[in-house]
Formats: C-alpha cells, structure tokens, sequence
C-alpha cells in the first residue's frame, strides 16, 4: 500500500503539491488525470524519491521511503519519467539490463537473462533487441523504458506520462500490458496520463489534481464525471456510456 | 571490430609508443639516459592517465560530453597559486624553485579549495550538479582574473616565469614527485573501485541512477572527490592540461561505440597515453623542443574533430 499524508511541496513561493493525502490499495492500477501544471509529475516524482518533498509523510507497504536504503527501495519501486534523452550508444537489450542493477549490479545472472528476455517479450521487442535506441522511433523507445521498469520486477511501477509520442495502436497496447501486470502479476501501477478516456478506460482508480490539490479521487467510474472534469478543466465535457465504458467527449 | 579487440589494440599501441620513446636513439651514456627517460615517460603516462580517467568520470557524472573537470577551476586555481607565489615571493624564492615544496602545496591548495566547494554546495538542499559547475567556473574566471591583475604589476622577467607555468611541460618532471602521484593515484582507484560499478547507471542520467537504486548525491559527491584528486596530481605534475581530457574522451567514446565504462575508461587511458607519449616523442624529435605538446595535441585533436564534423555532415 502506497501512504501519503499531507505532502508538501513549493518552488519559490508557489506551491506545487499542496497537502495531498491519499492511499493506494495493492494490485490496483491507478491513473492521476488534471490540467498542466496540476503536480501530477512532481507528486510521482517525491513519491519515488526523485524530488525532495517540503514536508509530509511517504510510506510504502508501512516503511518510510526515505529511511529505505535506496537499492531496497529499488526492488520494491520503480519509476520511469517524461523525458527519455539518454544519448549513449545503447541497445535495446542492454537498456533493458539496467533494470536488472539493483540485483546484479551489473553482473548479469541467468536469472536477469531471464526476466530481461521476458520483459522484451512483453513489450514485443525481441526482434530488435539488438538495435540502438537511436535508430528506433519515439514510440519503439518509450516501449523499451517500460521494458526496463518490467525488468526491474517491482511491486510498484510509477509510469509518468507513458503514452507520450505513441499513436493509438501502441497506446492501447501498452494499456493492455500494464493491466495484464495488474490483473496476472498483482502489480500496483500509478500512471500519470493526460488522455482522460485511457485513464477511464483501463484504470481502476483516478486521482484528479489541480493547483497541487486533490480535486477528487476514488473509483474510475466515479470520478469520470461531468461535474468533477467541469471543475477540473473549466470546459463542459460530455459523458457517454460505451458499453461497459464511460467515454469522455470533449471535441 | 568489437569496442574489447579495439581497446587491446589501443593497449598495444600505447606500450609500443611508450617502448619507442624510451628506446629510441639511446645511445651514449645509458646509465644516464635510461633512468631519466622511464621517469620522464612515467609521468606522462600518470598525467595522460589521470586527465583521460577524471574527464570519462566527469562526463559520466555531469552526462554532458562538453564538459571537462576544467570548470571545477583547478588549472585556474592553480595558476593563481604560482602567479601569487611570485608576486609575493618573487621567481627566486624556495617554494618557485623547490619543485617538491611547490607540488605539494598547489595540490592541497587544489584539493582543500574543491573540499571547501563541495561541502559548501552539497550541504543543505540546493545539491544541484550544474549549480556546483556554474559556481566551479565563476570561480575559475575570478581565478584568471586575478592572476592577470598580478601578472600585470609584476616585473616582466617575473612574468615570463608565471607564463611559463600555463604551459604543460613534462621537460623537468622531478622523479620523488612521480612516485608520489603514483602512490596519490593508487590510494585514488583503490577508492574508486568501490563506485566503479555505478557509473554504467549514472550516465543514464540522474532519475534512471535514483530509479535503479543509486544513492545519488553521496556516489556523485565522492566521485567528484575523486575527479579533483586526479586532476589535481596531474596539473600539479605538468602544469594545466585539462584540454586533453576533452579531446580524448571524445575520441574514445566515437572510436569504441559502446556505454560501458570499464572499456571507456581502459582506452581513454590508453589514448591519452598515447596522445601525450607520441605528442611528446614528436616535440622531442621532430621539433626538438621548438614547440610545445599543448600545441601538437590541440592541432591533431582539432584536425580530428574537423573529419567527424564532415563524416557527420556526410551522413545526414
């Protein structure tokens, strides 16, 4: 379970992440939908350490993150950022090792060999496993780092914006994937997601944040709401009712 | 060709510059010339060394392949030291003239600034790399700065001297000195070794390290402990010569086209080796010392980066 209780965070005066309390059950996937500038990124960025929080408190399964040892914590999350500019000649294979370093420390086990050929697998990539991350397209890239946070085998994934640069094909498949980690491996994943019909589509909950507060949050089918996304967006946005899926139009 | 056939074949070419440049044309007294030359070429592999294996960790660290451990201010640091020196003491004075008491003291003075530097920076919240870097070369620039403003009251045959000390010179490398950067390099990678296996991670960049488990601030911090130590003993030895390590990390990483920091290391050692070993063998022989290295690295280097600019063209 993923804690978070009264985080804070400002940059100059203006706050970012203001007092946001919220709990994630295990095995959940759970989407955080608002506005730009809402604190999406930065609220996953100091739930995984990558940012220094003002004041409050993070506890991952009851153990405060920043008294984990970070390769411990390692094992238990992972996250995988915006912006992806690694510029080092890099296979795709071997991007996908790096998610084995907190066990192996760069040794590589047949173990690692093992979920790495899994993780590619997963993200069909196997067939160009061998080629260099700057010969791929921005979407064959983003599928690589999600392989990497596979590899790392983690309880927890923290996805920041995973669908940028992917056309509908390959955001769809990568929604499917990571419902199959929730649904086949009980993994707990957070997404922050921009497209709020993917988030209502495939999430179990969403949490909606805007000014670095939590406008709503609870069950997908809850908060995809006309009144809660009006407050949201400041636009009228229209529900639908696609079979079982609540469809958000707003063109 | 893979990136381990390429660095054992830098390996032999750096041993066979080395074996070139004691051996050749040694005649007359050996006894005399032998000793002098393995010293003389003992430096210049711990200087070529130091500077390529400080500037592959620098890079990794900053993930910037611009950057050189130059904007830490060392060789700047370090011309102020012998330029005050003089102006104080004058050209003639023991701590000028006794290279052991002047090695000695630019390289605590070196290590004690970037000691001071981190601990202040590190300190607190604001642990942001490019804010050490950007303070690194505002202090460098004050550095020069005031070198010149001595340089300029200073007697010109006085300034002829701390002139001279800008310039690289493996000319007069005392040997007490090159066994003790020997034993300061050694106690360095013996540190070292322990972070060794989180470079790979780190020049994926700050988020990906964290992600993967690195305790960032307190690896990168003592990485940086290490590039000052290492760059210091080098600039200590033969004067500035940062601008080598941009040439030859570049080179390497073009060359070996791999990320793997135990092959990139290996042969940017090796290239450096082989940059200062042939650089030298050639102002030696060719010019007979009518030049000076810094002026035959920077020519070849630049002609080197000439082709990659026009190879590169050719392929877009």
């Amino acid at each position: 379970m993923v804690e978070v209780k009264n985080l804070l965070k400002t940059y100059n005066h203006k706050t970012v992440v203001d007092d946001v309390t919220l709990k994630i059950e295990k095995g959940t996937m759970t989407s955080f939908i608002g506005p730009n500038g809402a604190g999406k990124s930065t609220l996953i960025s100091i739930i995984t350490r990558l940012i220094a929080k003002d004041s409050g408190d993070i506890q991952i399964d009851g153990k405060d993150v920043l008294k984990t040892d970070s390769n411990e914590l390692a094992k238990k999350i992972s996250v995988l950022k915006q912006s992806n500019s690694i510029n080092l000649k890099l296979t795709v294979r071997e991007l996908v090792s790096f998610g084995r370093f907190p066990y192996s420390k760069g040794k590589l086990t047949k173990e690692d060999e093992k979920q790495i050929d899994e993780a590619l697998e997963y993200m069909e990539l196997t067939d160009m496993e061998n080629k260099f991350l700057d010969e791929l397209s921005g979407g064959q890239r983003q599928r690589a780092h999600i392989a990497m946070v596979i590899a790392q085998d983690t309880e927890y994934i923290f996805l920041d914006e995973p669908l940028n640069n992917l056309d509908m094909r390959h955001s769809t498949q990568i929604m499917k994937i990571l419902r199959r980690l929730v649904d086949e491996l009980g993994k707990t994943i957070l997404i922050v997601i921009h497209d709020i019909n993917f988030a209502s589509c495939y999430s179990d909950n969403i949490v909606a944040l805007k000014d670095g507060k939590i406008v709503k949050q609870g069950r997908a089918c809850d908060v995809i709401d006309a009144c809660v996304l009006k407050e949201l967006y400041d636009m009228d946005i229209e529900i639908q009712q696609v079979g079982d899926k609540r469809i958000c139009v707003y063109y | 060709m893979d990136y381990k056939k390429k660095t054992v074949i830098l390996a032999g070419i750096a041993l066979a510059l080395t074996l070139l440049y004691i051996l050749f044309d040694l005649k007359g007294n050996i006894g005399y010339i032998l000793p002098r030359r393995i010293i003389k070429v003992l430096a210049i592999v711990l200087t070529g060394g130091a500077i390529a294996f400080a500037t592959t960790v620098f890079m990794t660290i900053t993930n910037n392949r611009i950057l050189t451990p130059s904007v830490l201010g060392l060789d700047s640091l370090y011309m102020l030291i012998q330029t005050f020196i003089i102006f104080v003491f004058g050209s003639n004075s023991i701590v000028m003239m006794n290279s052991s008491i002047n090695y000695l003291m630019s390289i605590l003075i070196m290590i004690l600034f970037s000691l001071v530097l981190y601990r202040f920076l590190f300190k607190g919240e604001k642990n942001n790399i490019y804010f050490l870097l950007l303070i690194g070369m505002i202090l460098g620039t004050f550095f020069n700065s005031f070198t010149s403003f001595m340089e300029v009251l200073i007697d010109p045959n006085e300034f002829m001297v701390a002139q001279d000390r800008g310039f690289a010179s493996i000319n007069n490398v005392h040997k007490d000195l090159v066994y003790l950067s020997i034993g300061i390099i050694i106690l360095a990678l013996l540190y070292f070794w322990r972070f060794y296996k989180y470079l790979d991670v780190l020049a994926l960049g700050k988020d990906d390290a964290v992600n993967l488990g690195v305790s960032y601030d307190y690896v990168v911090k003592r990485l940086l402990i290490i590039v000052a130590v290492l760059t210091a003993v080098a600039t200590a030895l033969v004067g500035p010569i940062t601008f080598l390590g941009l040439l030859v990390v570049n080179i390497t990483y073009e060359f070996l086209k791999t990320y793997r920091h135990f092959y990139i290391i290996l042969a940017s050692v090796f290239i450096g080796i082989i940059a200062l070993v042939g650089g030298q063998f050639i102002v030696e022989n060719i010019f007979t010392f009518q030049t000076t290295i810094s002026v035959i690295i920077n020519f070849i280097g630049g002609v080197y980066f000439i082709y990659l600019l026009l190879k590169e063209n050719r392929s877009w």
